[in-house]
């Protein structure tokens, strides 16, 4: 067996009420500093500690990338899967045991570019999951590339002189695909981010959290947005509250410098797929069926 | 003990004599293995395989089938119902399989017992979708990228389909990899009697679960002497952490070639070194043979016919019928090779399996009958490439 190196993290500090969900033998994280993700997951902690859900049945996936990582820090049964393809991962644990709260946790190329296809058949089918995703605007682990979500004009290694393509609005993307539940926020917003996860958790059937995260490596420095603290500012100055509002509205839509439409912009109740797959079978087949459970 | 010997879940047994395609009996099979999770994408022609499933699996309380919405999302869905603690199958055929092949290199990684269904067609790409083909062999074996192992049953009768389904699960579960079941579209659409006895007579495996407390259970630490490690399913409150990352006792990615070694070589090892207890194969007059034929799935029923003329010719002719072709029956090739004049192995391809033989015994002494696809052999072409190397 390969040796490692157990590095006691700051033994001597108070306990960090979010310690509970993370492997604190794998910290420091790789994040940069100034990046976002860090955020959300403190956000994601404190929504866990809230809803007060046991640990033991919660199983949290991810793809690939820098949000990617996330799973690896969570102490829940945690699955690092392929890029992209968190989600149809996320939907064979649930599938195969539909008791378990599952969350799956990944950045903004990895749900919306290679895992686009799963992201839509998921909020399709309603299947009973959290999508939380952490969108830098660019491809941070391989250094920078354009994104499905990177806005127009922006500066990315593979869009040298500004990006001419065009790029998704998730919430209308997630909600016009069925999503029951589609909030979006930045890092800035710690207590509405927590909260939008809470909800997205209780809500049973396909909820989705978008919150917009500074990379000041990649994204901001390249694009001469300052660190992440400038871009913190950024989003408390120009984010407008848009509760209830229709995702495709295009005030949602994200560019460079302008206002960050943010809010809960879906909440409705529909019968998630295990339920809906099990009405149905009953409806249809009597006393045939029984319900399946797992 | 690294799995837990049993006999079949009743619910999942069809019980009695059947008249039955091979992608039926296969279903039957993972059925009887005690398949509970099967997620797939409709494709030629293997799409009967999750037809009969989805109709069946209705009336199994604990079991449930899902329409992924490609095959790349199927071949990593079962990976999650495996981490939950079902029993997982997919299906799928020619494009279907290449789509897959990341997650057959996730499952190796992450070993991930599952079952991978190939009925093959003719390909490259589309091909000749409804037509017989054996050309995915080399992609069964090396595939996805990276080094690895993994299984692959030939069936060549839906009697075997149903056998050898039973037989992918048990390996999986055995030695925690994935599993192909490799058959053709000739074997998969061909009606026979399908036997299939009492539940209490089909002898399962199955994973062995740790008798850990939590926070004492690592996901690949493996007990003295066991193969594999010991599973735990997610929500069972072990907290663990899997990656497709380099890995090490922990499941913790560690970026070092060191890792790297150790990981590698015992998830090669594991099918290497036990490959003499997963080679199965069926022999027939092999004593005092000139000439042996090696042949697996569809292509065996032809070779019969040839070799059966080729010995009324008054020739001395063997058979070497492969049921499982990865790993390759290595030790027995080498050990009837010295007194045999040459091997013929005849192939619905361009030659891959024998590109193995020819490794082991010899690349003159290998006779590669190879084929287009599209249709099977014509058996005089096999008798023809017998009494050539009888000569």
């Amino acid at each position: 067996m390969t040796e490692f190196q157990h590095d006691p993290y700051r033994e001597d500090r108070p306990d960090n009420p979010v310690e509970p969900l993370l492997r604190m033998d794998r910290m420091p994280s790789i994040w940069c500093p100034g990046c976002g993700i860090g955020t959300t997951v403190n956000c994601f902690a404190r929504a866990i500690e809230k809803i007060g859900w046991d640990r033991d049945n919660m199983a949290i996936v991810s793809g690939i990338g820098c949000t990617g990582r996330v799973a690896g820090y969570a102490k829940a049964d945690s699955f690092h899967t392929t890029h992209g393809r968190a989600i149809p991962f996320a939907t064979g644990l649930k599938m195969a045991n539909p008791k378990l709260n599952v969350v799956v946790y990944s950045g903004d190329g990895d749900l919306s570019a290679i895992g686009g296809n799963h992201l839509i058949h998921a909020a399709r089918r309603n299947l009973d999951i959290t999508v939380i995703c952490v969108n830098n605007f660019i491809y941070g682990m391989t250094g920078g590339q354009v994104a499905p979500t990177t806005p127009p004009g922006a500066v990315a290694s593979t869009m040298p002189f500004g990006n001419y393509d065009p790029a998704f609005n998730l919430p209308k993307l997630v909600a016009s695909s069925g999503a029951v539940y589609v909030a979006r926020w930045t890092a800035f917003h710690v207590r509405q981010v927590s909260k939008a996860m809470k909800e997205a958790m209780l809500k049973p059937g396909f909820s989705f959290v978008e919150v917009i995260a500074p990379c000041p490596t990649l994204y901001q420095r390249r694009n001469r947005l300052g660190d992440g603290l400038e871009e913190m500012k950024y989003y408390k100055e120009k984010s407008v509250k848009m509760n209830g509002a229709d995702p495709s509205d295009p005030a949602l839509d994200l560019r460079m410098r302008e206002t960050i439409g943010v809010g809960k912009f879906v909440d409705l109740d529909k019968p998630h797929y295990v339920d809906a797959m099990n009405d149905y079978y009953e409806t249809r087949m009597g006393d045939q069926y029984t319900r399946y459970e797992g | 003990m690294p799995v837990e010997v049993t006999t079949a879940d009743p619910a999942g047994v069809l019980t009695g004599s059947h008249y039955l395609d091979g992608d039926h009996a296969a279903c039957e099979g993972a059925l009887a293995a005690g398949c509970r999770f099967v997620a797939g994408y409709p494709i030629t022609p293997s799409t009967e395989v999750v037809e009969r499933f989805s109709v069946r699996i209705a009336k199994i309380p604990d079991g449930v089938f899902i329409q992924m919405e490609d095959e790349i999302a199927s071949s990593i869905a079962i990976l999650g119902g495996t981490f939950a603690g079902k029993k997982s199958m997919t299906v799928t055929s020619g494009p279907g399989f290449s789509l897959m092949m990341e997650h057959v290199g996730l499952a190796a990684i992450l070993e991930a017992p599952c079952v991978f269904v190939n009925v093959q067609r003719t390909g490259p790409s589309t091909g000749l979708p409804t037509q017989v083909g054996q050309a995915d062999m080399m992609q069964a074996r090396f595939g996805s990228h990276g080094d690895y192992r993994a299984i692959s049953l030939c069936p060549s009768s839906p009697q075997e389909c149903y056998e050898f389904a039973i037989t992918a699960f048990n390996l999986a579960e055995k030695y925690r990899c994935p599993v192909f079941l490799m058959m053709d579209e000739c074997v998969g659409h061909m009606l026979e009697r399908v036997d299939i006895p009492e539940a209490s007579e089909i002898e399962v495996w199955n994973r062995a679960y740790t008798d850990k407390e939590p926070g004492e259970y690592w996901p690949y630490e493996r007990k003295e002497g066991d193969i594999v490690a010991d599973f735990a399913k997610a929500g069972d409150g072990y907290r663990y952490h899997v990656t497709g990352l380099t890995h090490d006792y922990r499941g913790y990615p560690v970026m070092n070639h060191q890792c790297q070694e150790e990981m590698l070589l015992h998830m090669i090892g594991k099918i290497d070194n036990n490959a003499e207890d997963i080679v199965d194969f069926d022999e027939d007059e092999i004593e005092g043979a000139d000439v042996v034929v090696l042949s697996y799935g569809i292509t065996s029923r032809v070779t019969v016919k040839a070799i059966l003329a080729a010995r009324a010719n008054g020739l001395k002719v063997g058979h070497m019928r492969l049921k499982v072709v990865w790993p390759f029956p290595e030790r027995r090739l080498q050990e009837i090779a010295p007194t045999i004049k040459k091997f013929v192995f005849p192939e619905l391809n361009m030659g891959q399996v024998s590109i193995e033989a020819q490794r082991l015994v010899g690349l003159d002494k290998v006779v590669s009958v190879p084929h287009c696809g599209g249709t099977v052999h014509d058996p005089e072409v096999i008798q023809a490439a017998i009494e050539e190397a009888a000569r």
